[in-house]
């Protein structure tokens, strides 16, 4: 990996940031809709309502995509872990996880929400259904390509298993774990913001849709903007995480 | 004292059956130190497998100080070619590995901390192996596992991965740790130059499966400058010429 200084980063993010507005505001000027409008009027709108509009759905959203990650790790990485480290549990498992993962799970929705309600835990367990197996199936990757030399050096010095966890599993696999998470994220958002188009009041998703039937675009666009926003500051966090996680790489 | 008694290996695969030790006789004393030596795929690793209690599946019987080697119980230190280093561990946590897995030992003791002095590795504690050179790593295996105190050391060609200067530099090194500690320890080598450097006594192996050939006493053991002396060219002789024989035997 090429350790790029930290303010260099931010330069780019900088000027990725300005290409972007550069590019929105030659768009609205060339087509003239009022569907494209400038990005500095956005800018300006998202000002003047986000705190009296925005704030909560903003808050609900992140609680939704935090809550769904955090489940699906505390679920699916243990499980991983196991389907890795013994074989039996991958024997029987594999099959069960690749039968399922490529089932449609946006199609089960009415299903979830008939047996759960239209509350916060169908939506959760959408988020959870359609993210767990690529942590799952990373975890039991990672675990497999632990080198048997480490496990033999240890079973030599009589670790038992627990230690065998502590010392090797969770560490040689933290790395991989938090880069499925990050993939898991980007999936989360999208799937969060069409779970948000039903039975909610709150969330990025309504706000959006909302907007958009009010044909406030706007408003509209000052929710795409801030959901991308959450996006990219979560994105930030899982990698300082890394970097923090895997200097030994 | 490591008893050895009728032991025989086979690796099933399949419907397949090989043979891959064939009735190993053989005690090391305590304190003692042997060096194995034998064509590659001879079955020495799979010996250190069976000492360091990784392998279970064997007939004989291999006592340890009387009792069978498990290695919940007894203090082993286990030496690999490729170092067996954790490489999210730095250097001190991976010193450290033994006693702590084994006593729950979170520092290290003054012990501890003489034998990353006297193998030269004190000075870059907070590095990860990535950031060390092969000779560097070994010098963390071989420290790790002196720090443990083993009753047994088990070295399965440590040094053959390294440029022949860092080889001889910790041939030395380990030599001279190894006389202040005395512990009893089986080396694994395919080098006839380091059988003889480091054993007190040498087993020579057949090739596969492997057999005893002999145990050749080591007069040379313990020589200082032995590498200039007569009598350890004639024991390099005698010991290639052991390994020939084999060898033209095998190939009828």
């Amino acid at each position: 990996m090429i350790n790029v200084p930290s303010d260099k980063k931010w330069q780019g993010a900088l000027y990725s940031l300005v290409l972007v507005i550069l590019l929105w505001q030659a768009l609205s000027w060339l087509l003239k809709l009022p569907i494209i409008p400038s990005p500095f009027a956005v800018i300006i709108n998202i000002i003047y309502i986000f705190s009296a509009k925005m704030q909560i759905h903003l808050l609900y959203s992140l609680g939704r995509i935090m809550g769904g990650i955090a489940l699906s790790i505390l679920l699916g990485v243990p499980l991983g872990f196991l389907m890795g480290y013994f074989h039996k549990a991958d024997k029987l498992l594999s099959p069960l996880i690749y039968f399922t993962y490529p089932v449609p799970k946006i199609a089960l929705l009415p299903i979830i929400m008939l047996l759960f309600g239209l509350g916060e835990a169908s939506k959760l367990i959408m988020i959870i259904l359609i993210v767990i197996f690529q942590i799952i199936i990373t975890s039991r990757d990672a675990v497999r390509g632990i080198p048997e030399e480490i496990f033999r050096s240890l079973r030599s010095l009589g670790a038992s298993r627990v230690q065998i966890f502590r010392e090797v599993i969770i560490p040689a696999s933290m790395a991989d774990v938090l880069t499925a998470a990050r993939l898991a994220l980007g999936t989360a958002v999208s799937i969060l913001f069409f779970t948000e188009t039903f039975g909610t009041q709150y969330g990025m998703g309504y706000f959006i849709m909302d907007a958009w039937m009010r044909v406030n675009y706007l408003d509209m666009y000052a929710g795409i903007v801030i959901l991308s926003l959450m996006g990219f500051c979560l994105f930030t966090v899982i990698d300082v995480l890394e970097r923090h996680i895997s200097s030994w790489r | 004292m490591i008893e050895i008694k009728d032991l025989v290996v086979k690796y099933r695969r399949k419907n397949e059956e090989t043979l891959v030790l064939d009735n190993i006789n053989i005690n090391i004393g305590a304190g003692d130190i042997y060096t194995f030596i034998g064509p590659s795929g001879c079955g020495k690793s799979t010996l250190l497998h069976v000492l360091s209690g990784i392998l279970k599946d064997y007939t004989g019987t291999v006592k340890m100080d009387g009792h069978v080697i498990d290695p919940k119980l007894q203090r082993i230190g286990l030496i690999l070619q490729n170092y067996g280093l954790l490489p999210w561990k730095n250097v001190y946590q991976n010193a450290l590995l033994g006693v702590k897995i084994k006593n729950d030992q979170q520092v290290l003791d003054d012990y501890g901390r003489y034998i990353l002095q006297q193998m030269g590795i004190d000075s870059f504690l907070d590095r990860y192996p990535k950031e060390l050179s092969g000779g560097q790593q070994q010098r963390v295996a071989i420290a790790r596992a002196f720090i443990l105190k083993p009753d047994l050391l088990l070295m399965d060609e440590p040094f053959s991965a390294l440029d022949a200067i860092s080889r001889e530099e910790l041939q030395d090194l380990f030599l001279r740790i190894w006389k202040d500690n005395n512990v009893t320890t089986a080396f694994v080598t395919h080098s006839v130059d380091e059988a003889l450097y480091l054993g007190s006594k040498i087993v020579v192996f057949s090739s596969a499966p492997g057999r005893i050939l002999q145990v050749v006493d080591n007069s040379c053991f313990r020589m200082d400058n032995l590498r200039f002396r007569d009598e350890y060219y004639e024991m390099c002789m005698n010991l290639r010429k052991l390994l020939d024989k084999d060898d033209q035997c095998a190939v009828r």
